[in-house]
Formats: structure tokens, sequence, C-alpha cells
């Protein structure tokens, strides 16, 4: 996979590897500004970082003038709190085309430094962003693809033989993923449910989602809400959905939780989680919390897409590595 | 006991699982959106060679394992253990047959090997790419005979069977390369 220009038939490959790639770029930017949706390049260095107990931030220290002392400001792991913040502002529908970083994340499909797309629609139902999202990928991916939804209830039933997932056991989740014949687990504590409901989900199910379609996974259990809104209709399930092509996560969407209090609520929760967990704290993104509580977000939908991955899937490679011009081994 | 953990698992990396040494094969890290991370990993027993899987919840550990590569010179067997030694310190080390099934047919004395040691014991080993063994039993070939067609059974002085060309003589010196056991060429 190293790639470089040495030979002539080389230099032709990695020049076409390059005019690819901004051909999609500028693809996906047309898509957004045909819809005048408004490019944002928002900043991606900030004082606050996300408490998500699973993403580690990146950070600098900035020599800022007039202070004495070194800044931290952390890397964004995405532009969501920034973007939040403008259209709290009144913004409008926009969207970031960039680069985002989360330490430790590097595999086949993950690198440290990586493209994200994200985008608000004001206004949008959940269905109606989903509908839009499959519109893109439609018009990017190689080949039409029906899209195929189901809920996150349903996923469990039909791709693992859990019937109700949500009141299922520790236990059953175990005997699930031995009949599907997964690997051994260590480490994971035998009561766990919610560890063994997550492999089932990446070790039995997802190798199974977008096989052929576009898979859309919906009605996340309450407790993976992150920043989405609890479904007014049914308290169990969180207004959120995952994007799936040929079993790779392209795509995580939201209706946005509006309620200032409820983002620190949830941001506490994660902060406890961490000490619970032995992480370390990070400060809040107070900039964010302020402006909700002072101009309300607008009620609104969002969703953030790995761009190298669809880039992967319309190229049809394997390896992230492959449609980026340096992974951070060579970098 | 040293202890290795999930963050610094690479291919090659050398651990103990069940007290047996290991050496990963494959370590995909598994990273959900929102969720705990996990490692997938493919990793071969050195002693029984087999491969088998198994996922670790990400900042697990386990034990690290004392296995090294080490060039050693090999000198004889006596039936029940093969005998290396370091060609510099002169120690010696004694092979089990366990450790040489595959191979104690391509050693040669005095060939230089890699041989494996965990806790010091050699637990495999690597023969030369490619050795030079006399045939000693083989069907005589037909005069005029070239290379290319079929080829025929040929006894080295090791025990070791390979097929050679029809013109190949008992007596002759052969090349084989030991990873597909394959005759190679005749040597001078």
């Amino acid at each position: 996979m190293m790639n470089d220009f040495s030979t002539a038939s080389k230099v032709s490959e990695r020049r076409l590897q390059l005019e690819k790639r901004s051909q999609f770029l500028q693809r996906l930017r047309a898509f957004f500004y045909q819809r005048q949706v408004l490019e944002v390049d928002t900043p991606m260095l900030s004082q606050g970082a996300t408490p998500d107990v699973h993403l580690r931030s990146l950070s600098s220290w900035l020599q800022v003038p007039g202070e004495r002392e070194r800044q931290e400001y952390f890397w964004h792991t995405s532009p969501e709190y920034p973007m939040k913040r403008l259209l709290c502002e009144g913004s409008g529908d926009i969207f970031y085309l960039g680069k985002v970083f989360r330490d430790g994340d590097l595999s086949p499909r993950h690198q440290i430094e990586f493209t994200m797309l994200e985008w608000y629609r004001v206004g949008f139902s959940l269905q109606e962003l989903i509908d839009e999202v499959m519109e893109l990928l439609n018009q990017l991916l190689p080949e039409l693809r029906e899209v195929q939804q189901l809920s996150y209830r349903q996923a469990f039933a039909e791709f693992a033989g859990v019937e109700d997932i949500f009141h299922a056991s520790a236990e059953q989740c175990r005997a699930c993923l031995q009949r599907h014949k997964v690997p051994e687990i260590v480490g994971v504590d035998e009561n766990d449910k919610t560890l063994w409901e997550q492999l089932i989900l990446t070790e039995v199910i997802e190798p199974q989602l977008g096989q052929g379609v576009i898979t859309v996974l919906k009605d996340f259990p309450a407790r993976d809400a992150a920043l989405a809104l609890i479904d007014p209709q049914n308290p169990e399930v969180a207004e959120r959905f995952e994007v799936f092509v040929d079993a790779m996560e392209l795509a995580n969407g939201y209706h946005e939780l509006a309620d200032a209090g409820l983002y620190r609520q949830r941001f506490e929760e994660s902060l406890a989680q961490r000490a619970q967990l032995g992480l370390p704290q990070v400060p809040l993104d107070q900039k964010l919390l302020q402006t909700l509580t002072e101009k309300p977000l607008p009620d609104c939908c969002g969703v953030a897409l790995g761009v190298d991955r669809l880039l992967m899937l319309q190229q049809g490679e394997r390896q992230i590595e492959a449609v980026i011009p340096f992974g951070v081994r060579q970098a | 006991m040293a202890t290795v953990s999930t963050n610094e698992f690479k291919n090659g990396l050398k651990f103990l699982m069940d007290g047996q040494p290991c050496t990963i094969v494959d370590n995909t890290i598994v990273q959900p959106g929102k969720g705990q991370a996990f490692n997938r990993v493919k990793y071969r027993n050195l002693m029984t060679g087999r491969v088998l899987e198994k996922t670790f919840k990400s900042g697990e550990k386990v034990e690290a394992a004392d296995v090294m590569d080490t060039e050693l010179q090999y000198l004889y067997t006596d039936g029940e253990f093969w005998h290396f030694m370091d060609a510099e310190s002169f120690e010696q080390y004694q092979a089990p047959e366990s450790a040489v099934a595959d191979v104690a047919k391509w050693l040669i004395e005095q060939d230089m090997c890699v041989v494996t040691l965990f806790n010091g014991q050699p637990i495999s080993v690597i023969p030369p790419k490619q050795v030079t063994l006399e045939v000693i039993e083989t069907d005589p070939g037909l005069k005029g005979d070239t290379a290319g067609t079929g080829g025929k059974p040929a006894t080295l002085t090791t025990g070791a069977v390979v097929q050679v060309p029809l013109f190949v003589q008992i007596g002759e010196k052969v090349i084989v390369n030991t990873e597909k056991g394959e005759y190679v060429s005749r040597a001078k």
C-alpha cells in the first residue's frame, strides 16, 4: 500500500488516486451547494473537549498572547459543538467537510486523523434527514441500492435471533454469541449486559448489515442517545440512526437535543462515567452550554458521515489507506 | 512476569495464553462509534502451530512471553534430541522431536538454523532456505532425457524424498528448497 511516484506506471496510478478523491470531495460539496446548505469551517481547536467516554481527544498547548501560561486546546472529534452554536445563532442549514481527530483509532477503516462530513437541517424530521442521506449515498455509490430501514430491536431479532434485546439478560446475550460461533471474548464481566449486547451488535449483526442494500438502523436504546432526543412516544428509544453499507458503519444521525439543561446533564453523566472508569476528566464546552441557554437550538436534525469510508465503498477498496494521500504511519 | 496491554498489540508480538507462547498474526481494533473498543486478534500458538482467534476488551493485559529467535548451528541428533550450538558462546541447546518434527529431514550438520527459544528451550527450528543433499536412491534415468516432463522421486541422505528430473542419478548432489520441499537444481 506504500505509494509513491517513483515509476512511470505508478505516477499515473497515484495521480489517478488523488484525482478520484478530489472529484469525490467536489461532488459532496456540490450536493450541498445545490441545496443552499451553507459550508462552514468551524475551528478544529477548542477550549472544551467531548466528554464522550469512548472518544479520546488530542490536545495542544497554545501560546495565546496576553496569557502568561500556555492554554490547553483540544482538537475536535467532530465539528458538532461549534456547528450547534452557529445553529443557535440562526445560521440555518450548514455543513462541514474537513478533518477531525480521534486518538488511538487505527485499523483498516480508521485513521486517527480522518475526513468527516457533518450537516444540520433546520426543521427536518429524522426521516427527512434519513431520506437526504440516502439520496446522497445513492448519488455516490457505484450502484443504486435499495434502502432497508429497521429498528435496533428488529435487527437483533432478525440477524441475531434475540427477540427482545431491550429485556434480554446478559446470559441470553452470551448464549447468542456462542450460537453464532463468535470467538472467545476476554475481559468482559459476565453480567455486563450492555457490553455483551454491544458485542452482538458488532460481532454478529453488523457484518450482515448493508449487504447489497443500504441499511438504516433506527431507534437505538435511550442509554445510547448521546445528544439525540428521546422519542416522545417511546421513552425506551432515542431518535438516532446509523447507516451501514457492506457491513461498514458510514453515518450517525440525531434528531438533536435542544434543552440546555439536558446537555449539561448528559455531559455530567459522561464525566461521572469517566471518573468511574479511571479515564481523565476533560473540560466541558462551556461556550456551547452558554449559547444553548441564551439562544436555544432550533428544532433540527444532524448527521456525521465518514468521508474516507464512503470513498472506499465507491472505489471498492478495503483499506482506508488506499483512498487517502498518506496514512498516519506515513505522515 | 511482564505484561502487555492491548494498546501494544501488533503483528509478531509474543505473549502467553494458557501458559503457551503465541504470536499475533493479525490485530484489528474494533471501535464502534459509541461504544467500548475491542481488539480482534488472530494468533498462532508457537507450540502447536495452530491459529486461534480471541477478542480482547481494550485495555486488557496478557503476559509477555520470553520468546526469541536466534541463529544456532545444528550439530547432530542422538535420536531423542537434536543438538544445536550458539557459534559465539558455544552454549548448547537440545531440541525435542516436537520442535523439529517438520524440518528434521532438512537438518544438515554444521548448517545455521533459526531456532525459536521459549524460556531458553528450543520450540521450533527453521532450516536454511536451501540445502544441498546427496541422492542415495532413485530409479535410473534414461540417457538423453532432459528436464521438464514428470520427474521421479529421489531419496536424499537425510531421508527426505523429493521429485527430481529424470536425468538426476544416484550419488549426485541436488539443491532443495526447504520451504516448499522442492528440487531447485543440481549442485555443482
